[in-house]
C-alpha cells in the first residue's frame, strides 16, 4: 500500500463532521500554526516541501506565496480554486465531498499565511450539493472557534464564504476566476499585472487549487522537509488521481510520486487493469490539455525507461514522446475506441468553453472542430490533416490565457502519435463510420490482461 | 411580477455582506442561480433586470455575465432538466447511447421540451463525473454510471413527482 | 530642481527608441513610425484597458530587459506589455511574428463576410488594410460562415454583427464616454456578440462615436449609410461652436452637400477628439460649420484618390478640348439598364450621378 497524507482518514465514518475530524487528530495542524508559528515560518515551512500546485500547471506553491504583494493598508486575498472543470478530473470533488474540512484547515492555515482576512472558495456551479457541505463544514468551524474573530485568541480573523460559479471552464484559469468572483462574464485579463499583485479588487490574491490547500495540513503536520521524501526528486509529496475511461476501477486515488504508470493502471490497489479483458490503445495521463500518449510511450520512455508518475518523468520526452501531469486526470482509452472520435469530443469541449476575447481561440477552435467533426464522418482530405496541424499551431501561445494550448495540445498530440488512424479515416470513408481503427503498430507492448504488479 | 420573498431578500442581503463596501457587483452570479431557481428555471429579461436593481447595477452587465455562463438558461425549459455529459471520458464510456437512448424515450431532440413541458433534454460538456461515466445533472444532483434502465428509473421518478 | 527622468532604451527591429517608463511596446514603435508599427485592430489609445484581445500586434521580445536579457517564452502583444530598459523586440524581422500576424488574420477573416462592395467601412476599413497587408491570397475555411441579423439599435447607429471581430472598443466607448452603458458582449466564444440583449435602442449623446473606433464595418451611420463611397468625398477640416462637444470634425463632403460628419482620425485611425451627436448627426449644413481646409489624407488611402486640391471639373476641360461642343455619351445607358429613369440625361448631371439625381422627378 502507498503512504497517503491527504486520503488516509477519508475511509473513517462521518470524517465529514467536525466532532469525527477533531478526534481523528484534525486541526491539529491549525493548533500548531496558531499558537507557534508566524506567517513566514508557514510559507518556509511550504517552500520547503517542495508542493507544487495541483491544478495543473505545477508551479511551487511556496515561491507562489512569496511574490504576493504586500503593500500597507490593501487586503490580501486567497482564493480557493474549485471550479474543476478540466476533463478527466474529479479529484476536488472527492475531497470537498468527504473531507471538507481538511480543505477549511488548509484555508485556516494558508490564509494565515498570507494574511488573508476573507478567503473565497470558488467552486464549479454545477457541483450544486457540494456548498451545502462546505458551508456546514465553515459553520461547524466557526462554532468551534477556528474561523471568525480572534481565532484561538490569537487575534486573527478570518471568515471563509463558498462562491458557486455558473458552467464555464475557463473559470478555472485564476484571472478568469476572479473576474467571475467579482461578478463579471470570466474573460482572463491580460498579464501582467499578475493577480499576485493586483487581483481580486485590484488587491494582491492567491489563487490555489483545492488539493494543494488541502496539502498544507500534511505538510504542517509532518513538516516540509519530511514532506519532501515522499516522492522522487521535484515531485514530492503525494497527489490525487481521477482515473476513468475504460479501466477496472475508475476512481480517485492518492498515490505517492514514485510509482511507476504502469503500477497505477495495473495493480489492483489503482486502476485495475483495462476493462472487459480488452487492450490498452491510448492514454492522457493528465487531464484532457494534455498530450495523449499511445500505450508504447505511456508505460516506457522514448529511452526505454519504465515511466514514473512523476511530473518529470510524464513530461520525459516534451511534446515529441511525453506527456504532463497536468490536474491528474488519468483518462485510459481500451482498443475499441476511436482516437479521431475522442479527439473530435474534445475539440468541441474546448470549442464551447472558450471565452471569445481573443481571435486565434474564438475562431480556431470552432474551425478545428469542423474539421475534425469532417475526418470522423468520412468526409475528410488527407489535407485537413496538415491544415488541423496548422491551426492548432496557430492557436498555440498566441493566446491570452492558456485555453487556446490546452485546445491545441490534444489536437497536435492525435496527429503527431496516430496519423495514421486520421488518414485511414481519409482514405476509408465509408468504413470509418461503421467500425473503429483498432490498436496498429503502437500495441499494447504488454501481453493482454496481465497484471503489472 | 418579478419579486423575491422576504426569506430569499434576507439571502440576498447575506450573500451581498459576503463581500467588501460597494463590490456588490460580485454577488451577481450567487443572485442569478437564487433568481434562476425561483423564477421559472430560467432567467426572463425581467428577472434579470429585478436582479440588476437589486444590485445597483445596469441591466446589460446582468444580461452580459447571464450569457455567459451556461447553467443559466435563457429560455423557459421543462420542469425537470436533463443535462447529459457528452465529453471524452463520458464519451468512451457510451453517453452518446445514452442521449440516444433519452431522446427516443422522451421523443424530443437535444435542446427540446416536451409537449406536456415535463423534460428538457440538454448536452452539456464534462461535468467532473468521469469516473462515473456515463452521467447526467438533474436539478441539484448527479445521476451516475447510466444505463437504459437507470434513464427508464429516473423518467418514471420525474412523472410520478410531478403528478 | 525637478529629477531627470530616466528615458527608457528599447530597441525594435534594430531600431533604438529612446521612451518614458510605463511606455507600451507598440507605443514605442508609433515613436519610431513606419512599417515597424505593429498593426491594432482592438488597442485605441483613447480608451482605458482596450487591447490585448485581437492578437494582431503580436511581437516577438528577443531581450527582455538589460537586467534580465532573456527572450521571452512567448509572442506578446504589443500593445499590452510595457517595456523595460534594454528591452529588443522584433516585429517585421522576425518571420515567426509574421507568421502568426498571418495566422490571427486567418482567424478574423474566418467569419468575416466578404460584403466590402457593399459595405460602407470599405475604403477606411482597418481589416481591409491587415488582409491586404498580412494575410493570405485565399482562405482554407471551407464552412457556413456565422451570420447574425442586422439590428439598427437606434435612430441613428446600424449594427451589422456578422462583420464584427470583437475589439470591445465600442463596449469601451460607451463605458468611458457615457453615463450608462446600455449595450454589451453577450455570449460565449464563437457565439459572441455585441447587443443590447432586448432591442433598444442607444440613446446617449456620445454613442455615436463607437461609430468612429469600430475598425470594421460593424457599426455605422444610418444617416449616412448607402449614401456614397467614402473616396468619392472630400474630407474637409471644420469646427463649430459646440456645447457638448470640442466641434472639431471632418466634414466628408461633394460639392456643398455633407453627407458624413466624424471626428478627426490620426494616421492610426484613432479619432483625436470625441464628437457628441448633434455634430455627427444633425449638423449637416454647411453654413453651420467653418472650414479650415481639405483634410490631410495618407495618399496610399483609396480616399486621397478623390481628394485633390484645385479640381477642375470634367464638364470644362472636354468642352475645352471639344472646342465649345457639348460631349456626348458613346453608349446610351438606357439601352442595357434599367436600373436608372431613361427620362434623365446624364450628360447633363453635374459631376458624377447621384442617387437623387434619380429621384428628383425630371
Amino acid at each position: 500500500m502507498g503512504r497517503k497524507l491527504l486520503l488516509d482518514k477519508a475511509h473513517i465514518e462521518n470524517i465529514r463532521y467536525y466532532s469525527t475530524y477533531r478526534a481523528n487528530g484534525g486541526y491539529a495542524a491549525a493548533e500548531k500554526v496558531l499558537k507557534s508559528m508566524s506567517p513566514e515560518q508557514v510559507v518556509e515551512e511550504v517552500k520547503k516541501s517542495g508542493l507544487r500546485g495541483r491544478g495543473g500547471a505545477g508551479f511551487p506553491t511556496g515561491m507562489k506565496w512569496s511574490f504576493l504583494a504586500k503593500p500597507e493598508g490593501v487586503p490580501r486575498y486567497l482564493v480557493c480554486n474549485a471550479d474543476e472543470s478540466e476533463p478527466g478530473t474529479f479529484k476536488d470533488r472527492y475531497l470537498m465531498e468527504f473531507l471538507p474540512h481538511l480543505l477549511i484547515e488548509g484555508l485556516l492555515i494558508s490564509s494565515f499565511a498570507l494574511g488573508s482576512n476573507h478567503t473565497y472558495i470558488y467552486i464549479r456551479g454545477e457541483y450544486a450539493w457540494i456548498p451545502d457541505i462546505l458551508e456546514q463544514a465553515i459553520a461547524e468551524a466557526k462554532q468551534n472557534g477556528w474561523l471568525g474573530k480572534n481565532i484561538q485568541g490569537t487575534g486573527f480573523d478570518l471568515e471563509i464564504y463558498v462562491q458557486r460559479g455558473a458552467g464555464a471552464y475557463i473559470c478555472g484559469e485564476e484571472t478568469a476566476l476572479i473576474e467571475s468572483l467579482e461578478g463579471k462574464r470570466g474573460n482572463p485579463r491580460i498579464k501582467p499585472p499578475f493577480p499576485a499583485v493586483k487581483g481580486l479588487w485590484q488587491s494582491p490574491t492567491v489563487v490555489n487549487n483545492v488539493e494543494t490547500l488541502a496539502a498544507v495540513v500534511p505538510i504542517i503536520n509532518i513538516g516540509g522537509e519530511e514532506y519532501a521524501k515522499y516522492g522522487i526528486g521535484k515531485s514530492t509529496g503525494t497527489k490525487l488521481i481521477s482515473a476513468c475511461g475504460n479501466i477496472n476501477k475508475p476512481g480517485v486515488y492518492e498515490i505517492e510520486m514514485n510509482i511507476s504508470v504502469e503500477e497505477f493502471l495495473y495493480s489492483d490497489e489503482y486502476c485495475g487493469g483495462i476493462a472487459n479483458g480488452k487492450r490498452l490503445k491510448a492514454c492522457i495521463p493528465g487531464g484532457s490539455s494534455v498530450p495523449i500518449l499511445p500505450a508504447n510511450l505511456l508505460l516506457k520512455t522514448a529511452k526505454g525507461e519504465s515511466r514514473m508518475m512523476t511530473y518529470e518523468s510524464l513530461n520525459d520526452g516534451g511534446f515529441a514522446s511525453g506527456s504532463m501531469m497536468g490536474s491528474g486526470g488519468f483518462i485510459v482509452l481500451d482498443e475499441d475506441q476511436c482516437v479521431v472520435r475522442h479527439t473530435l469530443s474534445l475539440a468541441r469541449f474546448y470549442h464551447h468553453e472558450s471565452c471569445g476575447q481573443c481571435s486565434p481561440c474564438r475562431e480556431g477552435t470552432g474551425w478545428m472542430k469542423r474539421v475534425l467533426h469532417n475526418i470522423e464522418n468520412g468526409k475528410g482530405k488527407m489535407s485537413d490533416i496538415d491544415l488541423l496541424w496548422d491551426i492548432q499551431r496557430k492557436i498555440e501561445g498566441n493566446t491570452i490565457c492558456p485555453l487556446g494550448d490546452a485546445a491545441a495540445w490534444p489536437v497536435a498530440a492525435a496527429i503527431r502519435h496516430f496519423r495514421d488512424e486520421f488518414e485511414w479515416h481519409v482514405l476509408n470513408p465509408e468504413e470509418c463510420v461503421k467500425r473503429n481503427y483498432g490498436l496498429a503498430h503502437y500495441a499494447d507492448p504488454l501481453p493482454l490482461a496481465t497484471a503489472a504488479v | 411580477m418579478v419579486q423575491f420573498s422576504e426569506e430569499k431578500l434576507n439571502k440576498v442581503k447575506e450573500i451581498i455582506a459576503r463581500y467588501p463596501e460597494g463590490k456588490q457587483k460580485s454577488a451577481l452570479i450567487p443572485l442569478l442561480h437564487l433568481a434562476q431557481e425561483e423564477f421559472g428555471g430560467w432567467l426572463s429579461p425581467e428577472t434579470m433586470d429585478y436582479v440588476a436593481s437589486l444590485l445597483q447595477i445596469t441591466p446589460i452587465e446582468v444580461y452580459e455575465v447571464a450569457t455567459f455562463y451556461s447553467m443559466f438558461n435563457m429560455k423557459p425549459v421543462g420542469k425537470y432538466l436533463f443535462e447529459v455529459c457528452q465529453t471524452g471520458p463520458c464519451m468512451l464510456n457510451g453517453s452518446d447511447q445514452i442521449i440516444d437512448y433519452i431522446k427516443s424515450k422522451l421523443g424530443i431532440g437535444v435542446g427540446e421540451t416536451t409537449p406536456d413541458g415535463l423534460f428538457t433534454l440538454k448536452t452539456v460538456e464534462c461535468l467532473g463525473a468521469c469516473g462515473y461515466a456515463p452521467m447526467m445533472q438533474l436539478g441539484k444532483h448527479y445521476r451516475e454510471h447510466l444505463t437504459p434502465e437507470k434513464v427508464d428509473a429516473i423518467i418514471a421518478e420525474c412523472r410520478a413527482k410531478a403528478n | 530642481m525637478a529629477e531627470e527622468k530616466k528615458l527608457f532604451k528599447v530597441k525594435i527591429d534594430n531600431i533604438s527608441v529612446e521612451v518614458e517608463p510605463g511606455t507600451t511596446i507598440l507605443n514605442a514603435a508609433r515613436q519610431i513610425g513606419g512599417d515597424i508599427v505593429p498593426p491594432a485592430m482592438c488597442y485605441y489609445s483613447k480608451l482605458q484597458g482596450s487591447g490585448g484581445k485581437c492578437r494582431t500586434c503580436l511581437v516577438k521580445v528577443t531581450k527582455g530587459s538589460e537586467a534580465d536579457p532573456r527572450p521571452m517564452p512567448k509572442l506578446v502583444a504589443s500593445c499590452r506589455t510595457t517595456v523595460m530598459d534594454g528591452m529588443e523586440v522584433a516585429n517585421i524581422t522576425s518571420p515567426e511574428v509574421q507568421e502568426a500576424r498571418k495566422g490571427v488574420v486567418e482567424f478574423l477573416l474566418l467569419n468575416h463576410p466578404l460584403d466590402c462592395p457593399i459595405c460602407d467601412q470599405a475604403g477606411e476599413c482597418h481589416l481591409q488594410d491587415l488582409g491586404y497587408e498580412h494575410g493570405a491570397d485565399g482562405t482554407r475555411y471551407e464552412f457556413k460562415r456565422r451570420t447574425f441579423d442586422q439590428i439598427d439599435i437606434g435612430e441613428n447607429i446600424k449594427l451589422h454583427m456578422t462583420r464584427c471581430i470583437l475589439c470591445y472598443r465600442c463596449v469601451y466607448t460607451a463605458d468611458q464616454l457615457t453615463q450608462r452603458r446600455e449595450h454589451g458582449v453577450l455570449g460565449r466564444g464563437e457565439h459572441a456578440e455585441i447587443g443590447t440583449y432586448i432591442q433598444k435602442a442607444l440613446d446617449n449623446d456620445f454613442i455615436g462615436n463607437v461609430i468612429d473606433v469600430c475598425p470594421v464595418g460593424a457599426l455605422t451611420d444610418r444617416t449616412f449609410r448607402f449614401k456614397n463611397r467614402v473616396w468619392f468625398l472630400k474630407p474637409v477640416d471644420a469646427h463649430r461652436h459646440c456645447d457638448k462637444c470640442c466641434g472639431k470634425t471632418v466634414l466628408w463632403m461633394r460639392g456643398d452637400e455633407i453627407f458624413r460628419v466624424t471626428a478627426r482620425k490620426d494616421k492610426y485611425g484613432e479619432v483625436e477628439e470625441f464628437i457628441c451627436d448633434t455634430c455627427r448627426f444633425h449638423t449637416k449644413d454647411v453654413k453651420d460649420w467653418t472650414i479650415e481646409g481639405p483634410r490631410k489624407i495618407d495618399r496610399h488611402s483609396v480616399i486621397s484618390q478623390g481628394h485633390y486640391v484645385g479640381t477642375v471639373k470634367p464638364k470644362e476641360t472636354i468642352t475645352d478640348v471639344l472646342e465649345g461642343r457639348q460631349p456626348r455619351l458613346l453608349m446610351d445607358i438606357h439601352s442595357v439598364s434599367e436600373v436608372n429613369r431613361p427620362g434623365i440625361e446624364l450628360s447633363k448631371i453635374d459631376g458624377p450621378a447621384h442617387s437623387d439625381d434619380f429621384k428628383k422627378d425630371a
